[in-house]
């Protein structure tokens, strides 16, 4: 049984590539058969994060309009058995596609693939219908800022609106010291907030600047961030994964200003 | 002082927190904190013409509930009125 997957956010920036290129890889690790589709034609980007920017010869807009055979454009990871990217189209814009197309593609790949992940583009105009146009869930990312959370909720409602039958929530770059201080929303209070289904948190770490840099995904190394993408793919397989601990050991300053406070503990 | 500050300072979570629960119910609805307002008002209005209540102590929220049944959300108009008296309530009853 295959599952179209997308992944999405409306607003800029708060780690949906990242995020797809993680799972992804994830995924693939936990060895299942998975293409990652890059819905957002002009402004291609997952090729890059998943260091795969120098095999490129068709991309999707190809496949749509039948200048090539859906496998010669699918890109074949070679660290992972099993991992496929589907570059989209820089040179063109996303009237290039409708989500009619999307979703014949979607239908086609289901034959070859476990889970086929579309990266969304940023915004709700076309680029957004297209990508959860042949979608089953959708997993959307937001980080605990004010802008990512509203834009969240707007597109939850979108989705909601389409009759998309599962909606599960990411927070993104989480900083725990934060958290603890009182100056960053908790996962507790955006799920709270938004009032959909928590299926990870992903700690804000340097090493996702470096791991694009290289080209090469963190998830499943021994960083907390690689064990939080390792988590969210085994919850979306539909495995019961506790919540990782990801409270700092707070210094002994902050402890007293904490005792005196009676500050609320921050569950995690 | 570093440790008055981090006695007395107001939580800026707080404030995104309370920041966003008036601004998701305006996006939501597509009716504005002005217009909630005029809503609360003539609720209160209407409700006093039958029942004794605080009026100062209604409060009308747009939230979202979990549809059990089909396992998705809808928003819905909560609003909460106490009712000062009693006695009153049940005789004036038409």
């Amino acid at each position: 049984m295959s599952e179209v997957i997308v992944v999405t956010s409306g607003k800029g920036g708060v780690g949906k590539t990242t995020t797809t290129a993680n799972i992804g890889t994830g995924l693939a690790k936990l060895g299942k058969k998975v293409v990652l589709i890059d819905t957002d034609i002009g402004l291609r980007n997952l090729d890059v994060v998943m260091g795969l920017e120098n095999r490129i010869v068709y991309h999707l807009v190809d496949v749509i309009e039948g200048n090539c055979r859906l496998k010669q454009a699918l890109i074949r990871d070679k660290r992972y058995p099993g991992l496929f990217v589907l570059p989209s189209a820089q040179t063109r814009d996303k009237t290039a596609v409708n989500p009619e197309q999307m979703t014949e593609l979607t239908q086609q790949l289901r034959d070859c693939f476990d889970y086929i992940i579309l990266d969304c583009p940023a915004g709700i105009e076309q680029g957004f219908q297209n990508a959860v146009a042949g979608a089953d869930r959708a997993l959307v990312v937001t980080t605990p800022e004010v802008s990512a959370i509203r834009d969240a909720d707007r597109i939850i409602g979108l989705l909601e609106a389409k009759g998309m039958s599962r909606c599960d929530l990411i927070v993104n770059r989480i900083r725990m010291d934060m958290v603890m201080r009182g100056d960053m929303m908790s996962m507790d209070d955006v799920v709270d907030i938004l009032a959909i289904n928590l299926i990870g948190i992903i700690p804000d770490d340097e090493r996702i600047v470096i791991s694009t840099n290289q080209g090469e995904p963190v998830a499943g190394d021994d960083s907390k961030v690689g064990q939080a993408f390792m988590n969210i793919c085994c919850r979306i397989m539909g495995k019961e994964v506790p919540f990782m601990d990801l409270a700092v050991k707070r210094r002994f300053f902050m402890r007293f200003t904490g005792l005196l406070k009676k500050q609320r503990e921050v569950r995690s | 002082m570093k440790f008055r500050y981090y006695l007395n300072r107001n939580k800026s979570k707080s404030i995104a927190m309370d920041r966003l629960k008036v601004l998701l119910i305006s996006d939501r609805v597509d009716c504005n904190p002005d217009m909630m307002e005029m809503l609360k008002k003539d609720l209160t209005r209407v409700i006093s013409k039958y029942l004794e209540i605080d009026a100062d102590a209604v409060n009308v929220q747009i939230r979202k509930t979990s549809l059990k049944d089909k396992g998705t959300y809808q928003a819905k108009i909560c609003a909460n009125a106490p009712i000062k008296s009693v006695s009153n309530a049940v005789t004036l009853k038409p």
